[in-house]
C-alpha cells in the first residue's frame, strides 16, 4: 500500500449568508461540507464535480489559501490548517497549485524568468547563476525553448502559458500539486501536450496531483483514484475502475452517462440510457438525497470504494447488483 | 428595494452624527465666541464671564454639543459675528439663489452632455467623436475661473448679451418681471458652469456606449433582426445611461456646494459667495453652519445616487 | 403549392477576410458547405480555425468596416453576401436564428427575459402585445422552463446557466426559423446541462424540420448530435463527410490527429497524441501549399498537393489535399 501524502479529514468550508434588514448571518453556504479524502504519494487523485460543487474550494483549502471552517488537513502527521504549522513544515513549498486561467495567474509585467524563479527565491538561497540554471532546467522539463526566460506571459499561447504554470509549480520540488482545471481553457491538441508533461513530471519527481476537473474523460486519463463531489459533499470515491465501471450513486451514473461519447454507432442507445438515468435521478431524489438536498455520509462498499448510500438495505441491494456484473 | 433604501437612510444617521461632531469641534477651536463684536469692549471682564457662564459656554463639551444640536433642530445656527443677524436667515436667502442657479446648471449640463456623449460614443473614432473629445479637453483643462472670466468678457462685456453680476435687476418689477430678470441673471453663469461640468458625464457616457457596443447581448439583439437604430437606443444607450442616472445625485450636490467660483466671479449672492465672504470676514458662525450644510448635502447626494441606482438597476432592486 | 426545397443554405467559395493593421487576411478561406432541412451540420475545429467566422458571415454580423466577405451564401434564392441591412434584418431572427456560447453575456442584463424573447416577435410578426406574451410562454414551455409565467418577468442574473441558455434558445426559435446557427451552445455549461440542451436542440429540429449548424470544438458533442461534419483547420475545411464516416474512417491527417489526442483511449498509461507545432496566426498563414504540412514534417513534401483542393474520395466524403494517402503517424511505420 502506498504511503499517503495528505489526509483531509472532515473538511468544512462554510460562508455566511447575510440577509434581512440588519444583514445578520441567517444561514451558511456549505461550499465544502464534511469532505474526507486521502491522497497517496506520487499518485493522481481526481476530484470531479460540476460548477458550484465545491471542488475548487476544496483544492484551495488544501493549499491553504481558503480559510477552513473546521476539519483537519494532515500532512506529515501535523494539522496544516493552522498557519503556524504550515510555516514550520515549509508546507507552502511542498504543496503548489496550477490554475485554470494561465493568463490571469501569471503576472503580466514580469518576465518568465522572474515568474518561475519567484517560488525558488521564497524558499531557497541560490546565486543568480544557480537560479538561472534552475529556471532553464524547469523550462526544459516542460518543453519550452530556453529564450523563453526573457519573454512576457502575453507572448505565449494558452498551452505554453499553462506549461509555464506547471514549471513554476514544480520549481520548489513540491510533493503535491493541486491542479484546478488545468486544461479546461485549452484546445484538444494542446491539452494533450500539457497532460503529457504533467504525467512525465510526476513519474520523474514522484509528485502527487490533486486533479480537479469537470471533465470526466480527462480525469479518467489522469487519475488512479477519484472522488465525485456534489453540493459540497462527496458522493462517491474509489478507484478508476470502481467509478467508471461500477458507479453506484445515481449522481455518478448521471454524470457518467452525460459525457458525450465518440461512438456514433451506439449514440441512440447511449442517449436512451442517459435519459433513463436522468429520469431515475429526477424521480429518486428522495431516495438518494436527504431533506436538505444533500447526499448521505459515505459508506464503504468494498476495498476503497465508498458511496453516499442512504440505508443499509440499499448497500445489500447494490452489492448484489454489482456481483452480477 | 424599500428595505435597501431604508437601510441606506439608517446608515446616514451615524454619518451625520460624526459630521456634526467634527463641525462642532471645528467651531469650538475657532477663535471668538457669540459675544465677540456684540459687546462694548469696555465691559467688565467679570460681567462677561458671568454672561458666558449664563450662556453655558463653560459647560462640558458634551453638554454644549447637545445644546448645539438641539438648537440646530430648532433651526437656530447661531448669530453671525459680522452681520449680527441669525445665520439661518442669512443662509436661507442665499440658499434660494444657489438652488435656482444649480438647478438651471444641472438641466443645461445634462442637456449638453447627453447628446455630446451619445454622438461621441455612436461615432467612435470618427470626426464627430474627435470634435467632442476636443471640446472635452478644453472644458477639462481650462481652469474654471479663467473660463468664467472669458465668458463674462465675451458674452457680458463685449457682446453685452447678459448681465455680468447680481441676481436680479434693481429695476425689475412685478412677479413676472422679477422672475424674468432673475432668470436672465443666472443664465450666463449657469451655462458656463454647466459647460465645465459636462466633462465627466460626456466621458462616462461615451465610454459606456463604446463598451456596451461590443457586448454579446448587442450581437444577440442584432441576430434577432432588431434594426440598428433600435439596438442602439433600446439596448446600448439605455444600459449606458445607467451610471449617468446614478451620478445625478453627486452632480447636483457638487453644484450646490461647489458654486463658489462661479458665484464669486459673477458676484452672485449665493451660498458659495457667502462662504468665501465669511472666510474673508472671519465670520465663524456662518462658516461652520455652511460647512455643516455642505457636508449634509454631500451625504444626501450620495444617498440620492444610491436610491436612483437601486431603482434603475434590477440587479440591485431585486435582492 | 410548391414543394419546399430541401437545401436551406448553399455556401459557395466563401471568403471572409478581416483587416489587421491595414491588410486583409482570410479567416475563412474558400468555404463550400451546404445545409439541408432536417440536418445537423457540425463545423468542428480548434480555436482560431475560422468556425465562428462562418457563423458571423452567414448571419451578417461582423464589423462591416474591417471585414470583407466574398462568395455566395444562398438562402433559398437569396444571396446573403452583400445583402442590404434592412432586408437582412427581416431574415435574422426570423428565418435564421442564432444561439451563442455564453448565455449570460448574450442576454441584456437590464431587460426582463420575457421581453427579450418578445422583442424577436415584435419585429417579425403581426402579433399584439398579449399574443406575443402568450407565444413567449408557449416557447418557455417548449424549451422546458420550469415556471414559464413567473420566469417572464425575471432578469438574466436571476437564472442559472442552463435556464439562461434555454432563454437564448427560445429567442432563436421564436419565429420558427428554417436555419438555426448554434455557436458553441454548450461550452459554458456543465456536462449534464449540456446533454439536456443538446437534446432540446434535437427535439426542436425534429418538430420544426429546420437545419442546424452546430459549431463546436468538442468531438464528443459532434459524435452525439451531428449528421454531417465539416472539420476545419486554419480557415479551411479539410474534411467533410457524414458523422459516421468522420469518426470511423477519418482520412485527413488533422482529423486523425485530433481524434487521437482525445483522452478517451482505454490505455490510460499511454501518452496522449500531441500535434507538433501550433496553428499559424492569421497574419502568418502560409499562402500556398498544405497548411497542415508544417505540423506533420515527417511526411515528405511530395505527398502534398501544390494547391490542395477538396477531393471527393468516396461519395459524400471530401478530403483536402492528397497527403492522406501516404500519411502515417510519426511512431508508425510508413505505409508507402
Amino acid at each position: 500500500m502506498a504511503k499517503e501524502i495528505i489526509q483531509v479529514k472532515n473538511l468544512k468550508v462554510h460562508y455566511p449568508i447575510r440577509s434581512g434588514f440588519w444583514n445578520r448571518i441567517t444561514d451558511y453556504v456549505r461550499a465544502v461540507d464534511d469532505v474526507s479524502l486521502t491522497i497517496n504519494e506520487g499518485e493522481t487523485y481526481g476530484l470531479i464535480g460540476e460548477s458550484g460543487s465545491g471542488k475548487s474550494t476544496t483544492g484551495k483549502a488544501i493549499v491553504g489559501v481558503e480559510p477552513v471552517t473546521s476539519g483537519q488537513i494532515i500532512y506529515k502527521d501535523v494539522d496544516v490548517t493552522k498557519p503556524s504549522n504550515r510555516r514550520k513544515l515549509n508546507y507552502n513549498k511542498d504543496v503548489q497549485m496550477i490554475f485554470q486561467d494561465s493568463m490571469s495567474s501569471l503576472n503580466p509585467r514580469k518576465r518568465i524568468e522572474d515568474i518561475i524563479a519567484e517560488p525558488i527565491r521564497n524558499f531557497e538561497n541560490l546565486t543568480t547563476d544557480q537560479e538561472r540554471t534552475r529556471v532553464q532546467e524547469l523550462l526544459d522539463i516542460v518543453g519550452m525553448p530556453s529564450d523563453a526566460i526573457y519573454k512576457f506571459p502575453h507572448e505565449f499561447s494558452g498551452g505554453q502559458r499553462q506549461r509555464i504554470g506547471v514549471a513554476r509549480a514544480v520549481a520548489t520540488n513540491p510533493r503535491l500539486i493541486v491542479a484546478d482545471e488545468p486544461t479546461s481553457a485549452l484546445d484538444l491538441s494542446v491539452q494533450a501536450q500539457v497532460l503529457n508533461f504533467m504525467k512525465h513530471i510526476q513519474q520523474q519527481y514522484n509528485i502527487a496531483y490533486l486533479f480537479i476537473s469537470h471533465d470526466l474523460g480527462v480525469v479518467k486519463h489522469m487519475s488512479e483514484n477519484l472522488a465525485i463531489m456534489h453540493r459540497g459533499r462527496l458522493v462517491e470515491i474509489g478507484s478508476r475502475a470502481d467509478i467508471y465501471n461500477h458507479p453506484m450513486h445515481i449522481y455518478t451514473k448521471r454524470l457518467l452517462s452525460a459525457i458525450p461519447m465518440v461512438d456514433v454507432e451506439n449514440r441512440i442507445k447511449h442517449k436512451k440510457h442517459r435519459q433513463e438515468v436522468e429520469l431515475e435521478f429526477q424521480n429518486d431524489q428522495s431516495k438518494w438525497y436527504d431533506k436538505n438536498g444533500c447526499v448521505y455520509p459515505l459508506q464503504q462498499v468494498s476495498g476503497n470504494h465508498w458511496v453516499a448510500l442512504p440505508k443499509d438495505e440499499v448497500i445489500q441491494e447494490e452489492l448484489n447488483e454489482k456481483g452480477r456484473d | 428595494m424599500w428595505k435597501t433604501v431604508l437601510r441606506r437612510i439608517l446608515i446616514m444617521i451615524p454619518q451625520l452624527i460624526i459630521l456634526s461632531i467634527l463641525v462642532f469641534f471645528l467651531a469650538k477651536m475657532m477663535p471668538g465666541d457669540p459675544f465677540s463684536g456684540q459687546i462694548n469692549p469696555n465691559t467688565d471682564p467679570k460681567q462677561l464671564a458671568a454672561l458666558k457662564q449664563a450662556a453655558g459656554l463653560n459647560d462640558p463639551a458634551p453638554v454644549q454639543y447637545a445644546r448645539w444640536v438641539g438648537n440646530l433642530f430648532k433651526g437656530d445656527m447661531g448669530t453671525s459675528y459680522i452681520q449680527h443677524v441669525p445665520v439661518t436667515s442669512l443662509i436661507a436667502d442665499r440658499a434660494v439663489n444657489t438652488f435656482w442657479l444649480s438647478l438651471l446648471t444641472t438641466i443645461i449640463c445634462y442637456a449638453i452632455s447627453i447628446p455630446l456623449g451619445v454622438t461621441a460614443g455612436r461615432h467612435q473614432d470618427e470626426w464627430q467623436d474627435q470634435t467632442v473629445q476636443i471640446f472635452n479637453y478644453i472644458t477639462f483643462a481650462v481652469p474654471a475661473f479663467v473660463f468664467f472670466i472669458l465668458g463674462i468678457w465675451l458674452f457680458g462685456f463685449t457682446l453685452g448679451w447678459f448681465p455680468i453680476s447680481g441676481s436680479v435687476s434693481p429695476n425689475a418689477s412685478g412677479f413676472w418681471g422679477t422672475l424674468g430678470s432673475q432668470l436672465y441673471h443666472i443664465l450666463l453663469p449657469a451655462i458656463l458652469s454647466a459647460l465645465i461640468t459636462t466633462t465627466s458625464i460626456v466621458q462616462y457616457l461615451r465610454t459606456g456606449i463604446v463598451d456596451n457596443k461590443v457586448e454579446d447581448y448587442v450581437r444577440t439583439a442584432h441576430s434577432k433582426g432588431v434594426p440598428d437604430n433600435v439596438v442602439f437606443n433600446k439596448h446600448i444607450l439605455r444600459n449606458s445611461l445607467l451610471p449617468i442616472a446614478s451620478s445625478f445625485g453627486t452632480v447636483i450636490t457638487g453644484l450646490l456646494s461647489g458654486s463658489m467660483v462661479v458665484e464669486m466671479v459673477f458676484s452672485y449672492p449665493g451660498m458659495g459667495k457667502l462662504f468665501l465672504d465669511s472666510i474673508g470676514q472671519r465670520d465663524y458662525t456662518t462658516l461652520t453652519a455652511l460647512i455643516l450644510i455642505f457636508g449634509t448635502l454631500t451625504l444626501l447626494g450620495n444617498l440620492l445616487s444610491d436610491i436612483i441606482m437601486s431603482i434603475v438597476d434590477p440587479r440591485i432592486r431585486i435582492k | 403549392m410548391e414543394k419546399q426545397s430541401d437545401l436551406l443554405l448553399d455556401i459557395q467559395h466563401l471568403h471572409t477576410a478581416y483587416r489587421l493593421q491595414g491588410k486583409f487576411y482570410d479567416a475563412a478561406d474558400d468555404i463550400n458547405i451546404t445545409l439541408k432541412r432536417d440536418e445537423i451540420l457540425s463545423v468542428v475545429g480548434e480555436s482560431g480555425c475560422g468556425k465562428s467566422t462562418i457563423a458571423a458571415s452567414i448571419i451578417g454580423l461582423y464589423d462591416h468596416k474591417n471585414t470583407k466577405v466574398t462568395g455566395d451564401i444562398m438562402y433559398n434564392e437569396l444571396n446573403l453576401v452583400g445583402l442590404n441591412e434592412s432586408l437582412f434584418d427581416k431574415i435574422r431572427g426570423n428565418k435564421i436564428g442564432m444561439i451563442f456560447q455564453d448565455p449570460l453575456a448574450s442576454l441584456n442584463p437590464l431587460m426582463r427575459v420575457g421581453d427579450q424573447v418578445a422583442e424577436t416577435l415584435y419585429y417579425h410578426t403581426d402579433m399584439n402585445e398579449q399574443e406575443r406574451h402568450n407565444r413567449v410562454i408557449e416557447l418557455f414551455n417548449q424549451v422546458g422552463m420550469p415556471k414559464p409565467e413567473s420566469t417572464y418577468a425575471m432578469y438574466p442574473f436571476e437564472l442559472s446557466g442552463g435556464l439562461r441558455q434555454r432563454i437564448v434558445i427560445a429567442m432563436a426559435i421564436a419565429c420558427k426559423p428554417e436555419v438555426i446557427i448554434a455557436d458553441e451552445p454548450t461550452t459554458a455549461l456543465d456536462v449534464t446541462i449540456q446533454a439536456q440542451i443538446l437534446d432540446l436542440l434535437e427535439d426542436i429540429q425534429r418538430q420544426s424540420h429546420s437545419g442546424i449548424i452546430l459549431i463546436t470544438h468538442d468531438l464528443g458533442v459532434v459524435a452525439e448530435t451531428a449528421d454531417q461534419v465539416a472539420v476545419m483547420y486554419a480557415g479551411q475545411v479539410v474534411e467533410k463527410a457524414d458523422v459516421k464516416t468522420i469518426f470511423e474512417n477519418p482520412l485527413h491527417p488533422y482529423t486523425r490527429s485530433l481524434l487521437n489526442s482525445m483522452p478517451q483511449s482505454e490505455d490510460e498509461d499511454e501518452d496522449l497524441h500531441v500535434i507538433q507545432g501550433t496553428v499559424p496566426s492569421l497574419q502568418n498563414m502560409p499562402h500556398e501549399g498544405d497548411r497542415f504540412a508544417a505540423r506533420i514534417p515527417w511526411i515528405p513534401a511530395s505527398a502534398h498537393e501544390q494547391e490542395p483542393i477538396m477531393h471527393e474520395v468516396e461519395p459524400n466524403h471530401w478530403v483536402r489535399c492528397t497527403c492522406w494517402k501516404t500519411f502515417h503517424f510519426q511512431d508508425e511505420v510508413g505505409g508507402e
